[in-house]
């Protein structure tokens, strides 16, 4: 132990990373926060300006009074609400068979499921355009809300199968001794416990539904049934040359903020459910 | 206990717990696939004024000389190797970071996975105006350093332009890498690098020795999914870039959208979506087979 290093020197680049760390993943938030507040002088002004002085909130007012951006976050609310609610409605049982039951062919189902977690949208995104046409439904929430909750039901299933399996089996036979039938053992006795269960991947299956951009992008072209992320990506000026940096700023932290909120609340939760849903396959 | 009795009234319940799962899954993800399997041995395009006309293996020959296509598979190649690559080894590197113990590290950790949980769509409007070429935070603050004499128009050149996208990625996506490999560092029992230590093992020694062939596993799992995801990145260049300047970062994924939704040339664009599919299960497949089935197991 000759080359012990004297302790101070690593405690400072330990907190110098940690400090690098905190700024390498706020600033990009923080710069579109700050730019929000600017008025357009300010914005388009060079070297820009850190710690502007004159603060506005005219280009939120330009988001909401100008233009649709509550109805574009009651569309990304509705939408993932709504999946989230129907793929734990769908998974768990799902889930719950494949920790318990007797199912022939379990580990091709389980290894399908993984694998298919793996896809990217862009996979499935010509058949569910044919789909979405054949049943009519360009423009309707159902050409969202279907596909998120089955993108979703993976890691659901994955999640709550590992959360099932940790539950001691007494229970189930004491409830089935007891006379409850499988459907009542679940919704009774096992649902309670798995409440923190569902809040996990519940978080994850919203996070997801409110982030995604192909699927809203092509399905939903009516102005007033678009999301967030592609309001956000589509909002532009009164003319081309005209890039409206302010709204686009406020837009970014309008779209970001239920996430933000998110992640502070439930930081925990979300990675039990990635490291789960990922980890224990 | 009689299992009898119970067994006869579990197979409706098997039944019902499972199916619809199942029916949703092969909706979804079964249909769409065999879906563009079907579709890419047809010629569905304007010139067959969208009438499905068979044609073989028609749409494979032409993507052979298709230039565009192999471009768009060179910048998927490059931001891919690229992006993983970097949110590994910065992934890897945060993670140990925030394994060590210290005052505030459930807020760092907050702070560490945020990037992760925003929307990619959304943050890509604010990488486009943080690399904006005029009034960019990135050309200021370059400038300030004296590192570049005049603004760069890094999203209006063709090298500089994947460049941006790959930071923009690597910032998104590091956050989710650092938490599948931190969940491993933590499953690592203290007493082996106690022992190591014993033995006269530095930090460094142990970390080749005992946390990085540990921690495996977790990063083989952190590839796989990276890169899959990384493969078929829409969102973020469709927003950042649109593919451009000149298509210098168009992606598969960008092409294959503009094949079908631009040009409604269905039959390429759904062999696109085969080949695409072909090559990330050919990956995944060479990858778990270099893992070994007992890699796998402890997975």
């Amino acid at each position: 132990m000759t080359s012990s290093p004297p302790r101070r020197s690593p405690a400072i680049a330990f907190t110098l990373a940690i400090v690098l760390l905190m700024i390498f993943c706020l600033a990009p938030v923080l710069w579109q926060l700050i730019t929000s507040i600017k008025v357009n002088a300010d914005i388009e002004t060079i070297p820009n300006i850190y710690w502007p002085s004159r603060q506005t909130l005219s280009h939120y007012a330009e988001l909401f009074v100008r233009r649709p951006f509550f109805n574009y976050l009651f569309n990304s609310g509705f939408v993932a609400i709504a999946s989230t609610v129907l793929c734990l409605a769908i998974g768990t049982p799902a889930a719950y068979s494949l920790a318990r039951q007797p199912i022939p062919g379990r580990s091709l189902i389980l290894g399908l499921i993984l694998i298919v977690t793996l896809f990217p949208y862009i996979l499935l995104f010509l058949g569910l355009l044919e789909l979405a046409r054949a049943f009519g439904l360009g423009n309707n929430y159902l050409a969202l809300i279907v596909p998120y909750t089955a993108i979703n039901l993976p890691l659901t299933i994955l999640v709550m199968r590992s959360f099932f399996q940790q539950l001691p089996r007494d229970l189930e036979d004491a409830a089935q001794m007891d006379g409850y039938s499988t459907g009542q053992m679940l919704l009774n006795i096992l649902l309670p416990l798995t409440l923190p269960a569902l809040v996990t991947t519940g978080i994850l299956t919203f996070i997801f539904s409110w982030n995604e951009f192909l699927f809203a992008f092509t399905f939903m072209t009516e102005e007033s049934l678009k999301t967030i992320p592609v309001a956000t990506a589509q909002l532009s000026g009164a003319s081309q040359f005209e890039t409206p940096y302010g709204p686009l700023a406020a837009a970014t932290v309008v779209g970001t903020i239920p996430l933000v909120m998110l992640v502070l609340f439930f930081q925990r939760k979300i990675v039990q459910g990635l490291t789960a849903g990922a980890v224990k396959g | 206990m009689p299992p009898s009795p119970s067994r006869s009234r579990t197979w409706p319940t098997v039944f019902l717990f499972l199916a619809p799962a199942i029916a949703l899954l092969l909706l979804i993800y079964g249909y769409p696939i065999a879906r563009s399997l079907g579709l890419s041995l047809m010629t569905q395009n304007l010139g067959t004024q969208l009438e499905p006309q068979f044609s073989g293996l028609g749409n494979y020959g032409r993507m052979v000389g298709d230039g565009r296509f192999w471009h768009t598979l060179g910048n998927t190649a490059v931001f891919t190797i690229a992006a993983v690559t970097i949110e590994l080894v910065l992934g890897l590197a945060i993670a140990l970071l925030l394994h060590r113990k210290f005052w505030g590290r459930g807020l760092v950790r907050t702070i560490a996975i945020l990037p992760w949980a925003l929307p990619t769509a959304v943050m890509a409007v604010g990488w486009a105006w943080i690399f904006n070429d005029q009034y960019g935070v990135v050309n200021d603050l370059l400038q300030r350093l004296h590192l570049i004499s005049g603004p760069i128009n890094w999203l209006g050149d063709p090298a500089l332009a994947m460049v941006s996208l790959i930071v923009a990625d690597v910032w998104k996506t590091t956050p989710f890498v650092s938490v599948l490999l931190l969940a491993g560092l933590q499953s690592i029992p203290d007493d082996l690098y106690e022992a190591h230590a014993i033995d006269g093992a530095t930090p460094w020694q142990s970390f080749w020795a005992i946390t990085l062939p540990l921690l495996m596993p977790q990063l083989a799992i952190a590839v796989l999914f990276r890169f899959a995801q990384s493969f078929g990145v829409f969102d973020l260049v469709q927003v950042m870039t649109g593919g451009g300047p000149a298509g210098s970062t168009e992606t598969v994924s960008l092409y294959i959208y503009a094949t079908v939704m631009r040009y409604l040339d269905f039959g390429y664009g759904a062999a696109l979506t085969v080949v695409t599919f072909l090559l990330l299960v050919a990956t995944v497949a060479i990858a778990i087979a270099l893992l070994g089935r007992r890699g796998l197991r402890q997975l």
